[in-house]
């Protein structure tokens, strides 16, 4: 940036921040949380706070007052000593004292969030390129869970809308995490590409998911609420879009939430086994392209040059169908294409093909039925 | 023992004119073996990427000015970031310490020049390219690199074809600052003027022959796992890869194996400079010499035993992160040594606040509130709640601009007179002090308060809740950005115009380099002094 636009930006951000800032919200502090770890995270960060803001009152206050009182402009006369043993081995002790003071607690937290044995609950936590997919391993249900829409539409470049208009701008997902009540939940953390990071503050912890290895940590929900996060380990473009929603509810509640996702399953399987027209292919196939393609492809399908690559107008899309398909189910090694066969059902993957070879002028006229899915499936 | 040098001999006065041949122009810079002119120019390379990357730090804070995407887009905004910690690291502050460091060591021990001459031209102009290669891959397919300076895998592997250049640029600044390194150790040890024993050395000397050791020890071990990386994305490897039994954790063990005490390599020349400035006006010897240069040492082989905490998050085992928390936490210990030992300085001293002394003040107070972050940091159960936000962001900007950068600025406006011959504007001088330390507190302060609430680091858009600090943020930044030109002016005219230097410039000056005019002869200590 030249001088010039540097002095003009600076001088632009300052007459439009006083403008803005009245209306803004000014948080301070960590969160208390809603667990024993992020309670003992909250007040071990207390602890260390006021020791920290005690030895800058002590060590600034005699910078300060040597600056004043030891002038020359005021007819200080420099003194000459320039050691002092005994000195200099208390104040090397004594910060010494007071790391083991601090130490202390630190070493119990730490043994606490570490001890995740006699789980009520495991759910298993896979971080993709930008969404996070909850695998509830003993209730049969699993399903994904990404940025919602409203925050998508938002978020694009000079998108004129206003973020504050947005509910929960860019920490909303379609789909919560959900968790009982009280419950000792033990979350295995996991990804399919690159390192993410699941961090909610509420809960007092954030734990690395990381392609090949499995990271587990533990939290038990003292309080029902809605608790939001976001992705903290730099995972690409849509890093900042990655977002967190942990909704706990009572024990009644969440049974009834199972249920209700069981049966939402049950209908997507025994969908698959049906024909499908055209239309239900095409709006079943923008919900799922909105949730899971549109992140790196688009909303508008045109990709984002020299890292994405188009469908609007793609070969491979406007191509045999067993091609697209294959690419869908099976990725495109070394780049960021995952295979979508385990992540999504027949219906999702037939819905969504269908919905990429009919849009943006891709005008295919192709229909993929779920029963073609299920045959390419080996 | 500043105070016992003595000069028997006038070391430069009647015999420059025979010495002063050299080229002149363009081939003077290209083919000088000359310490001063070699200082010069990576004190000129500095300044430039100083402002390269600030250039990115403006687009970075303009972006976050305000909720939703007004300037770029996610994928440059996180070229930006990388770019910006890459430049300034490996182009900014690293060069600038070894400019000073080629310019006042063998003004300082009183030797003719480095011991490595040729080598020390090779070692600064391998930089030009290196930058120009890093820097073109803004116009590669896909971008410059945007996985982060960290690189870590397998994001950084998803890079398109900035990738070899940003392998390569950065082996090649390895090469340099070893060479560079090399060339300071053999200088001190080989090159000090009689009486000059170690424990007499400036303290300048002193964190640099350590930092030069760090230096040895640390860039081969990063040139290693970035060529691991290479090997991962065009050879078949899988070092890091799960699927093929490699382990994407193993990469940040390495990296950070060098990037800790890399931090160090950029602190420890920053507490030389502070050590040779205190002293000088608050017109007093360095309180505990002795002290302060094992503390020096000890922070420097606790470096290598703490890089895990910044990893506290991937899963490591409870013993492992109990022992990265004590040690980190330890570290408190020697570091506290150093500041106390320079209030003790400043105590009863006679004390007087031209620029250098206020920007190395600022020094003491702000790279100490970094160090309390980086207490709090320290502690594993809530780096857990620290870890990659803004919290971390406001620590290392802390200890790295309030730290190592304000140390930089003091050491230009100390050693600019004797540089120039010319004493620099006072009064813009403290202009500029006093815009950036109001500034530079406007900027990153309101960054603890943005990660305590959880704003995420590297992430291009944020809720509205994190708009208030973050106005407040880039205010500081522009301010702080506008506020740089004022410096590059007054180098300029320093180096055009003044008043004429004396030989000490400061009333409170000691040691050898301040002996010789200002500025100094092209050639100095062409017969050694002796250091009684």
């Amino acid at each position: 940036m030249t001088s010039s636009g540097m002095r003009g930006a600076a001088l632009l951000a300052l007459g439009a921040g006083w403008m803005r800032m009245a209306a803004a919200d000014y948080a301070l502090n960590l969160t208390q949380g809603v667990t024993s770890i992020s309670r003992e995270a909250y007040s071990l960060h207390m602890i260390a706070l006021w020791i920290c803001v005690g030895i800058g009152i002590v060590v600034f206050g005699a910078i300060f007052w040597t600056i004043f009182r030891h002038r020359k402009s005021q007819g200080a006369v420099a003194a000459h000593f320039h050691e002092n043993t005994r000195l200099e081995v208390v104040w090397t002790i004594i910060p010494f004292i007071i790391l083991v003071v601090m130490a202390v607690p630190a070493t119990k937290a730490l043994i606490n969030m570490e001890d995740t044995k006699n789980a009520d609950l495991t759910i298993k936590i896979t971080g993709q390129q930008w969404k996070w997919q909850y695998d509830y391993a003993d209730d049969g249900v699993r399903y994904t869970s990404s940025l919602k829409g409203s925050s998508q539409d938002a978020a694009k470049r000079n998108a004129g809308i206003d973020p504050a208009s947005v509910e929960n701008y860019l920490l909303d997902v379609d789909k919560p995490l959900v968790v009982p009540v009280g419950k000792k939940v033990r979350f295995l953390l996991t990804a399919t590409d690159v390192i993410h990071s699941w961090w909610v503050p509420a809960l007092g912890f954030k734990k690395d998911a990381i392609p090949g290895f499995i990271n587990e940590i533990w939290a038990r929900v003292e309080q029902p609420g809605t608790y939001r996060g976001q992705c903290t380990e730099l995972c690409g473009i849509g890093h900042g879009y990655m977002p967190i929603v942990l909704v706990a509810m009572n024990d009644t509640d969440y049974h009834s939430w199972l249920t209700g996702m069981r049966e939402a399953q049950a209908a997507e399987t025994a969908g698959a086994d049906r024909e499908w027209t055209k239309d239900e292919l095409m709006s079943k196939g923008k919900e799922v392209y909105t949730s899971i393609c549109a992140a790196c492809h688009q909303a508008n399908g045109e990709g984002v040059p020299g890292a994405f690559k188009p469908l609007k107008g793609s070969a491979l899309v406007k191509g045999p169908v067993a091609g697209h398909l294959d690419r869908v189910m099976n990725g495109k090694e070394a780049t960021a294409m995952q295979a979508f066969a385990k992540q999504l059902g027949d219906t999702e993957i037939a819905a969504v093909v269908t919905y990429e070879r009919n849009s943006w002028g891709n005008d295919t006229g192709d229909v993929v039925q779920p029963a073609q899915v299920k045959a390419a499936r080996k | 023992m500043s105070s016992n040098i003595s000069i028997p001999v006038d070391g430069h006065a009647h015999h420059d004119d025979h010495h002063e041949h050299h080229p002149r122009g363009i081939a003077r810079w290209l083919f000088t073996t000359n310490h001063k002119d070699i200082g010069t120019l990576y004190l000129c390379f500095s300044l430039l990427m100083f402002f390269v990357g600030g250039a990115m730090a403006m687009v970075i804070r303009a972006e976050l000015y305000e909720p939703g995407l007004q300037f770029v887009d996610p994928n440059v905004y996180n070229q930006m970031t990388t770019m910006h910690a890459l430049v300034m690291i490996f182009g900014a502050v690293m060069p600038a310490f070894v400019g000073f460091a080629n310019w006042m060591i063998p003004l300082m021990i009183g030797a003719p020049d480095m011991a490595l001459p040729r080598l020390n031209n090779w070692s600064f102009w391998i930089l030009p390219f290196a930058f120009s290669m890093l820097l073109s891959t803004f116009f590669a397919v896909g971008g410059a690199p945007a996985g982060g300076w960290t690189m870590y895998p397998p994001l950084i592997l998803q890079t398109g074809a900035a990738f070899p250049f940003l392998i390569f640029a950065i082996h090649l600044m390895g090469i340099s600052s070893v060479m560079g390194a090399i060339n300071i150790i053999a200088t001190v040890f080989n090159m000090r003027a009689p009486g000059m024993t170690f424990m007499k050395l400036p303290m300048f000397v002193w964190t640099w022959i350590i930092t030069a050791f760090l230096l040895i020890a640390a860039m081969p071990v990063l040139a290693g796992v970035v060529t691991m990386l290479l090997t991962d994305k065009f050879f078949g490897t899988s070092f890091f890869d799960a699927a093929g039994g490699g382990d994407p954790v193993m990469f940040q063990h390495v990296f950070w194996f060098f990037g800790h005490p890399e931090v160090y390599i950029m602190i420890l020349p920053a507490f030389g400079i502070v050590s040779q400035i205190i002293p000088t006006f608050a017109r007093k010897p360095l309180f505990g010499y002795h002290s302060m240069i094992y503390a020096t040492l000890a922070i420097a082989c606790l470096s290598f035993v703490v890089w895990a905490h910044h990893m506290f998050t991937v899963g490591m085992p409870l013993a492992g992160e109990l022992f990265f928390m004590y040690a980190t936490v330890l570290i408190a210990v020697p570091t506290g040594v150093k500041v106390f030992n320079w209030v003790a300085t400043m105590w009863r001293g006679s004390l007087s606040f031209e620029t250098p002394m206020l920007f190395a003040v600022a020094f003491i107070i702000l790279f100490s509130i970094g160090g309390f972050s980086g207490v709090m940091l320290g502690l594993a159960p809530v780096d857990f709640q620290y870890q990659d936000t803004y919290f971390v962001v406001a620590h290392f900007h802390y200890v790295l601009v309030t730290g190592a950068v304000f140390a930089i600025v003091a050491g230009v406006y100390f050693w600019l007179p004797k540089w120039t011959g010319h004493m620099y504007d006072e009064k813009l001088g403290k202009l500029h002090f006093w815009l950036s330390m109001i500034s530079v507190n406007l900027l990153f302060f309101p960054q603890h308060f943005l990660g305590l609430a959880g704003m995420p680091r590297r992430i291009p858009d944020y809720n509205v809740q994190f708009a208030g600090w973050n106005q407040v943020s880039s205010i500081g930044g522009f301010v702080f950005g506008v506020s740089q030109l004022i410096f590059l002016y007054l180098v300029i005219k320093c180096i055009r115009s003044g008043v004429k230097a004396t030989d000490q410039v400061w009333e409170g000056a000691h040691g050898l380099e301040w002996q010789l005019a200002s500025p100094p002869p092209y050639h100095t200590w062409t017969e050694q002094p002796v250091v009684n």
